[in-house]
């Protein structure tokens, strides 16, 4: 393991931000520490890089224990959330800083400099200052000043935040690569699970100073293991009385989850859905938004409200009209754990043993509907 | 609608700044001129005698020691502090920052009285200071003789450099401080090349008002200096000839004013163009 | 040295805590807590006895009232002259604006005695103002008018500077919605806007106050500093206990002076955290 935490406790004041916390992340990977703000994974951060120290526990970098080795020896790259740019200097000279404190020879300073530009794309602007420079190119310095000394290990805090939403994707998709590219062992904080996702190998998710599940993103995605979880990934409706729903019986859960695309409307005249009528719930429609690729629906099903995706391509829908509402499934859970609970009904009806789901989404079934 | 409202509208505003115009000009603009006209009332070359009198030469090299060591003492002071209170977090902050903003809430002879009651003849630091003199030999003075004059200055004035960098350094926050000390410089690196840039300006806008306040100052050096001719600065030289009461003399007070007055302006006018800078960062 | 910074507070990664935290402390110690403590220290000397005997004599009451009434009023007009002056210079813009606003600092730039002799010049019944006032049998100079009109010049600034900044960051959307919802402009102001200038107007008046309780250099000159007539101030009480070498005595109502400026200071320490919270809601 390249960095390990080993039972880390922290508080601030009465407040617990780390609770025990256990973590392990291989060499070369690019770990996200994802959380809703509050849930300690920003102090996680901090204290691998040594700008925060635990109360107990024990930190290993490379099988080194760093506890009391200061955050200048970690031989960390640290970016921080507003890139933390020096903005009295040029971008040549933010990225020399480092070095130059290194006492690193100017020639070398100056190979090593160059190197990173190009490697960035910031050639041309080595005489800018960062207030003249966009957001994408600001991250692009920080990234190349953290990295300027060789640290083995790089820190990321919520690295797209200070980002317009339109060049964020295009960043992630950037930064992704390069780190990939070098190899570095790199850790970011994130609240936004669409980014973690997209960018990370390895998702760690927090809540309340205590680690809820640890996995790759699709493991994350389809196997959320705890309430909170799976009501923070994807895009959740929680409903408590999900046994009113068809096809789901009652049992000893507090509630379930529903994502939008567990949920199937249709017309009731859909000739495709026939089969399936029976295992429907009437839903009222309540509102619709446009999402630019698609329609998202809102549905009044006997007094639960459920989210669900149109294709616009299928027949057009309007507010007030009556649909049919198939669940394929749902995330049943309890107080520690979720269960993933499938549709009976469909699955009794199902005798060809092809998924409704997978047949309705098949090429030839998709456009007709 | 909109119509009806603009001209009683257009009347308020005149008259408001017709008050201001007139509030301002009575209150500030009049005493400007009065000091200018009184100077000059037994013409030019009585101005110049006045100017030119030992007195107040002595005085001027006075007000001038005592503003650049109180320069000094206090932009040293208000740059540390600024950068301890804006860059590292602890305990006490709060009561620290309240407490370097204590001589700008009580009387400057106060003041002057507290240095009296440490370092005069009934002062908790006289014996110390008696020894200390009998080990060097020497008689240490600090009451009633230059070292005291000051001390008073100093303390009048010990808030004004760091006030104007702190919201400057705190408007700044710590980040690139702390991404400097990550990489692993030094404090005298991260000073010099990271913080120093952002409070250039808000510490010479200091210095200025420091300065500004450093040569009138009068209640807290007048408790501490006593002997015209050697202790005297330029504002207590303007009080002890005001106070002769002979019209050559109020003549010859108005006449050193009117130096005080000309560099007053001259920091005004510097305070307003330092200023956007400074506040800026 | 671990725990000061441990627990509740983030660590400090930037270097040199200590040594900075030290030399703000020792300085702060050195120059201001010690001498001010000298105060309290020979102030514990003085038996209750002594200590009110000192402050209700009678000239001693008077001073206070004089200091504290006059400054009052001055505070009072200020704060009226200093919105409406603060009001034109934000939202007005007419030529010569900006020298408008950088004369408002010329109490602050202006030596106190320079101040303090000119103006009692002005208003004395020589003067050119004082000339047209004494023809209708009204003496400004040496009377509790001319000194509270010192205590205005003095304490203008104050107002003007505390109104300002909040004026400019106000958001005038406020007042559009309270034009839309129908009332007018003159009702606006006094029910919108005013409330939310208050708290600053507050500041700026504690702030005039406070130094007016203070204020030496510019008040002497003019007040005549008669005990008749009840026209001497605290500060100058304090001069002169001093200048009879009553050590006792100048203590005594410099320990009460320091209690009301740090009542003062609180009560405007109140006013802004109020402010500052309102603004977070």
């Amino acid at each position: 393991m390249y960095v390990q935490l080993e039972d880390i406790n922290k508080t601030f004041g009465d407040y617990k931000v780390s609770d025990h916390i256990s973590i392990e992340i291989e060499k070369g990977k690019l770990v996200a520490l994802l959380g809703p703000s509050g849930s300690g994974k920003t102090t996680i951060l901090r204290m691998i890089a040594g700008l925060e120290t635990p109360d107990s526990g024990k930190i290993f970098i490379n099988e080194k224990l760093v506890n009391d080795i200061s955050p200048a020896k970690r031989g960390i790259g640290f970016l921080f959330q507003n890139y933390a740019l020096f903005r009295y200097m040029t971008v040549y000279q933010n990225i020399a800083f480092g070095l130059k404190v290194k006492k690193i020879p100017k020639k070398q300073i100056r190979e090593r400099i160059s190197e990173l530009i190009s490697l960035t794309g910031l050639d041309g602007l080595e005489k800018r200052y960062p207030s003249e420079l966009s957001g994408g190119q600001k991250q692009r310095v920080a990234f190349a000043r953290a990295l300027a000394p060789e640290p083995d290990l790089l820190l990321l805090d919520e690295p797209f935040a200070a980002i317009d939403a339109k060049v964020r994707s295009e960043l992630r998709s950037w930064l992704r690569e390069m780190i990939h590219r070098i190899g570095i062992t790199s850790i970011f904080v994130t609240h936004d699970q669409d980014e973690a996702v997209e960018v990370a190998d390895q998702i760690i998710i927090t809540n309340k100073g205590r680690i809820e599940q640890t996995g790759t993103p699709k493991e994350i995605y389809k196997a959320p293991q705890t309430p909170f979880v799976s009501m923070f990934i994807g895009n959740p409706t929680i409903i408590k009385d999900y046994w009113k729903l068809q096809g789901f019986e009652k049992g000893n859960y507090e509630g379930a989850i529903i994502r939008p695309e567990f949920v199937e409307a249709f017309k009731s005249d859909n000739a495709r859905f026939h089969k399936f009528i029976d295992c429907s719930d009437e839903g009222i429609i309540t509102d619709i938004l446009f999402r630019g690729n698609n329609l998202e629906l809102k549905l009044d099903v006997g007094g639960v409200i459920l989210t669900a995706h149109r294709s616009l391509e299928r027949r057009p829908v309007s507010i007030g009209e009556k649909m049919r509402v198939i669940i394929y499934r749902i995330y049943a859970y309890d107080n520690e754990k979720t269960y993933l609970l499938e549709n009976e009904e469909l699955l009794k009806r199902d005798v060809d043993n092809t998924h409704l789901e997978a047949y309705l989404y098949s090429k030839e079934g998709y456009m007709i509907v | 609608m909109n119509e009806k409202h603009t001209k009683p509208e257009k009347a308020v505003q005149i008259i408001l700044i017709l008050i201001s115009v007139l509030f301002i000009t009575v209150m500030l603009i009049f005493p400007l001129f009065s000091v200018i006209i009184n100077a000059l009332k037994k013409g030019f070359s009585f101005y110049l005698s006045a100017l030119s009198t030992e007195y107040v030469l002595s005085a001027l090299k006075v007000t001038l020691l005592a503003t650049g060591i109180t320069l000094l003492v206090n932009t040293f002071f208000g740059v540390i502090a600024s950068f301890t209170l804006t860059k590292y977090h602890f305990r006490g902050k709060q009561i620290l920052t309240t407490l370097i903003d204590i001589p700008f809430s009580i009387s400057p002879v106060i003041a002057g009285l507290s240095y009296i009651m440490l370092f005069g003849s009934l002062g908790i630091a006289k014996p110390l200071l008696d020894r200390i003199g009998a080990f060097l030999g020497t008689d240490i003075q600090i009451v009633f003789a230059l070292p005291g004059v000051v001390l008073a200055t100093i303390f009048v004035t010990f808030p004004f450099v760091s006030r104007e960098i702190i919201p400057v350094l705190n408007q700044q926050g710590s980040e690139e401080e702390e991404a400097a000390a990550l990489m692993g410089a030094g404090f005298f690196t991260i000073f010099r090349k990271v913080t120093f840039p952002h409070m250039k300006w808000s510490m010479i806008y200091g210095m200025i008002l420091c300065a500004s306040r450093a040569l009138g100052e009068f209640g807290a050096v007048s408790a501490l200096s006593k002997t015209r001719g050697q202790t005297f600065t330029l504002p207590l030289e303007i009080d002890a000839l005001y106070l002769s009461g002979t019209a050559d003399s109020i003549v010859a007070s108005f006449a050193v004013s009117s130096i005080l007055v000309l560099i007053s302006i001259l920091i005004l006018i510097l305070r307003n163009l330092f200023e956007y800078r400074a506040k800026k960062g | 040295m671990k725990s000061i910074t441990s627990k509740k507070q983030p660590k400090n990664i930037i270097p040199a805590f200590g040594i900075n935290l030290g030399i703000t402390i020792a300085m702060l110690s050195a120059l201001i807590l010690i001498p001010l403590a000298s105060i309290l220290a020979y102030s514990l000397r003085l038996t209750p006895g002594d200590f009110f005997r000192t402050l209700s004599s009678e000239p001693v009451r008077f001073a206070f009232g004089t200091s504290i009434l006059c400054s009052f009023i001055a505070a009072f007009i200020n704060a009226v002259f200093g919105t409406i002056i603060a009001w034109v210079l934000v939202r007005y813009s007419f030529p010569g604006k900006r020298i408008l606003d950088g004369l408002i600092e010329l109490p602050f730039a202006l030596p106190t005695a320079v101040a303090g002799i000119t103006l009692s010049k002005m208003y004395s019944t020589t003067g050119f103002i004082g000339k047209i006032f004494d023809r209708y049998g009204i003496r400004i100079s040496y009377t509790h008018i001319g000194l509270t009109i010192a205590l205005i010049f003095i304490g203008i600034p104050f107002v003007v500077r505390a109104i300002e900044p909040v004026l400019e960051k106000y958001d005038p959307s406020y007042e559009e919605a309270a034009c839309m919802l129908g009332a007018g402009k003159t009702e606006t102001f006094f029910k919108v806007t005013l409330k939310e200038l208050f708290p600053a107007i507050l500041t700026g008046f504690g702030l005039a106050f406070a130094r007016g309780i203070g204020e030496y250099g510019s008040v002497i000159f003019i007040s005549g500093n008669s005990q008749k007539e009840h026209t001497q101030v605290i500060s100058y009480m304090i001069m002169q206990k001093l200048n009879y070498l009553d050590y006792g005595q100048a203590t005594a109502i410099a320990l009460a002076m320091l209690i009301i400026s740090f009542l003062l200071l609180l009560f405007i320490n109140i006013v802004q955290i109020r402010q500052a919270k309102r603004k977070g809601a």
